[in-house]
């Protein structure tokens, strides 16, 4: 086959910008080939409905093209595509029966009765429903429903189906099994499927092709298993599966320092490189103390059904693991993982981010100094009770051994200095690059963690600096145990 | 005795029992005597021999059928731009569709009479004219109430599910907007045609010749015939819950019309 008939739909440089000025779509660009399975993943807010409603009609591109086998679709109306929809609450006519909600679309193109008849009567043995010609919307379960959308867009034989989180009003053990039986339905009909969900299980699950999409932007196009294994960036690790992500720093050929300890790894960037590390939990052995790559102290311990879910802290740093052994809270345990197991990437976003404790008398503290604000200004809409307690905007008691306190300082706001009192923290400088008007550090610390300082002044390698980390320039997350 | 919620409602039942159920009763006492207070069939039977009762109630009909037409045919284009339109200021527009009600009633209609005046001459020219313009001026806004509630509220993913199966803008209205708008329709019909039918202080206050229902039942009331001005209410008040029945689904929407007054 060649490539002209290959490839069903193609997006060019799709950009959509509403008429508030919110840019919901930036750059988006994508080509699908005919009978795949595609999958626009992303948390809501992301663009993703959006993309899949210039491709159904419904907006227009602010600037871009969209190709359907080679011509431009871009000044049809929705009505005169090839596509059809499967809504998200799935939009059937609640003043017709299922049988004229699923003729719909073939009574618009003015199709003769029987063939109607023929045409219905397949589509709903293809959904299960034989039988329900007759019923009402309203008699229907919610996974009923959701046949008939899909029944209903199914019967016109569109070139493409976009499908619009179909699953997300359904429960658990219903999504499952739809999920296998749209899965079915596209590989026995070869129809084009552009599904959009927010769920990274469902995309990995069903797609050919994932779409990662963040703030308008993709972040990554690929098969599920890179997506899940190969993840490009820090965003497509945390939001695929579940991630230990760690700033960290390249110290030598294929080895790699983070989370307080310096690791074999497989991929080969330049020393001094200031990377992000990806480890997924699954991938990290719990092994005797002493005899891991680093050493911690279980801190939590949750029975998740299949597995255990620990949470190990080192030092300052905090490692989630998925294990089916069991772990006591306190045990002192060793942590490794397979070179091949741990994915680093070039660190684009330089925030650094650490934990501040939250003492019994509710004030933050790190590493043993104390930070001059309130957790009452920190956390929006809470509230100190006169007993004491502290609440937050919902009214749900904080306690203070339950929380914690993620603060993120970018590199241009913490400063060094030589006097080792005046910090928040100890550290040496275990990297350093030149940027055209300033420095850039890597701080290795007593913690054990790295952090990235922007400084214009030439520092050497080896020296020990004082953090010098101005409250008011951090950013406070409330993280909740 | 231990107070419950269910007691706030006391009040409104003895409002409803003093001002409805009671006047009902009275209504049907009158109705089923005679001057004389002895039962009788004989108003029943007079209103449908009648020839000027069944003539003024065909009168009737025929104005309150032209007043909902045009008030129908005026408020649905309205209604429909209003819940479609996604101007920030589509409450204030509505506001002013509405405000004429604030106006106190007399004032707006002799209002209405001034301009009328000025405009054709002599009122007595044209009655039907006069009458169907009154109604549908006082009326109006009951019209488009419910039918831009039930319009603002249909979803919007099924205009679009329409057209995503191939139905233009035409089509897509005549399949799925108007059907799913009936209801509104209906509320908004019950709302104008049963008092186009007896509100004749309209009509009095146009110097209007136009005989409907109501203006009979005033002239039975004015001269202390209260039976037969009874039965006729009764008549109507039939008529009204037969309407009703027929069109069950409309009440909730008035209720929801209603709100946004």
């Amino acid at each position: 086959m060649d490539k002209q008939t290959d490839t069903i739909i193609e997006l060019h440089g799709i950009t959509k910008v509403f008429e508030d000025g919110f840019k919901a779509v930036d750059d988006f660009n994508l080509e699908v080939k005919r009978g795949e399975f595609v999958t626009f993943l992303g948390p809501s807010g992301c663009g993703k409905t959006t993309t899949l409603r210039m491709i159904a009609g419904f907006d227009n591109p602010t600037e871009g093209d969209i190709l359907l086998n080679g011509s431009s679709i871009i000044h049809l109306p929705p009505y005169k595509r090839p596509i059809n929809t499967v809504f998200q609450r799935y939009a059937l006519f609640p003043h017709m029966n299922i049988y004229e909600n699923i003729a719909f679309g073939l009574r618009q193109k003015k199709t003769p009765g029987d063939v109607i008849d023929r045409k219905v009567r397949r589509v709903l043995d293809l959904v299960d429903l034989e039988g329900f010609e007759k019923r009402k919307i309203q008699t229907l379960s919610g996974g009923q429903q959701q046949r008939i959308a899909i029944a209903r867009a199914l019967v016109n034989e569109p070139e493409i189906l976009l499908l619009d989180e179909p699953l997300g009003a359904l429960d658990l053990k219903m999504r499952k099994e739809m999920q296998l039986e749209l899965k079915n339905m596209h590989r026995r009909l070869g129809i084009t499927f552009i599904y959009v969900t927010h769920d990274q299980e469902e995309a990995l699950t069903m797609s050919d092709k994932i779409v990662v999409m963040n703030e308008g932007r993709t972040q990554q196009i690929g098969v599920p298993e890179d997506i899940y294994n190969e993840p490009k960036n820090a965003f497509v690790a945390d939001f695929i599966g579940e991630s230990n992500i760690f700033n960290g720093m390249m110290t030598g050929h294929l080895k790699a320092r983070f989370c307080g300890g310096e690791f074999d790894c497989v991929d080969d960037y330049e020393e001094g490189t200031h990377i992000t590390a990806v480890v997924r939990p699954e991938d990290v052995e719990i092994t005797p103390p002493g005899q891991g790559t680093i050493n911690g102290v279980v801190d939590s311990v949750i029975f998740k059904g299949m597995h255990y879910e620990i949470t190990v802290l080192s030092g300052k740093n905090e490692m989630v693991i998925q294990t089916v052994h069991n772990a006591r809270r306190g045990d002192r345990v060793g942590l490794r993982v397979d070179p091949e197991n741990i994915h680093i990437m070039i660190a684009e976003d330089h925030t650094n981010l650490f934990f501040a404790d939250v003492t019994p008398d509710f004030r933050l503290e790190y590493n043993g100094h104390r930070l001059d604000t309130s957790l009452t200004a920190i956390i929006p809409g809470s509230t100190r009770k006169q007993d004491g307690t502290l609440v937050d905007g919902s009214g749900d008691v904080l306690e203070p051994g339950r929380i914690r306190i993620q603060i993120s300082l970018q590199p241009d706001d913490i400063e060094m200095t030589d006097d080792q009192e005046a910090g928040l923290v100890i550290g040496t400088i275990s990297n350093l690059i030149y940027k055209g008007d300033h420095y850039s550090y890597i701080i290795h610390t007593e913690l054990e963690q790295d952090f990235v300082v922007n400084d214009e002044f030439l520092w050497n390698m080896g020296d020990r600096v004082s953090l010098l980390m101005p409250v008011d320039k951090m950013k406070f997350i409330l993280k909740r145990k | 005795m231990q107070f419950s919620r269910k007691h706030l409602g006391i009040p409104y039942a003895v409002f409803l029992l003093v001002f409805v159920a009671a006047p009902l009763l009275f209504l049907c006492y009158y109705a089923f005597t005679n001057g004389q207070g002895q039962f009788t069939l004989r108003n029943l039977s007079g209103f449908f021999t009648d020839p000027n009762t069944l003539g003024t109630l065909f009168y009737s009909l025929l104005v309150a059928v032209v007043t909902t037409v045009v008030c129908l045919l005026l408020a649905y284009p309205v209604a429909y731009i209003l819940a479609k339109s996604r101007l920030r200021s589509r409450s204030v527009i509505l506001m002013l569709f509405i405000m004429p009600m604030w106006i106190n009633f007399s004032l707006r209609v002799t209002a209405l009479k001034e301009i009328l005046t000025v405009i054709e001459g002599n009122l007595a020219m044209f009655p039907f004219l006069n009458a169907i313009i009154g109604m549908t001026y006082d009326f109006l806004p009951f019209m488009i109430l419910p039918i831009y509630t039930t319009i603002s509220r249909l979803d919007d993913a099924l205009r679009e599910a329409a057209m995503d199966l191939g139905a233009d803008s035409v089509q897509t209205f005549l399949r799925i907007t108007l059907p799913l708008s009936v209801p509104g329709i209906i509320s908004g019909i019950s709302m104008v045609f049963l008092p186009a039918m007896t509100n004749y202080v309209i009509l009095d206050m146009l110097y209007n010749s136009t005989y409907i229902m109501g203006s009979l039942i005033g002239s039975y009331f004015s001269a202390y015939n209260w039976n037969g001005g009874s039965m006729i209410s009764l008549v109507l008040l039939a008529m009204i819950c037969i309407f009703t029945l027929l069109t069950g689904g409309g009440e909730e929407e008035t209720g929801r019309g209603g709100a946004l007054l």
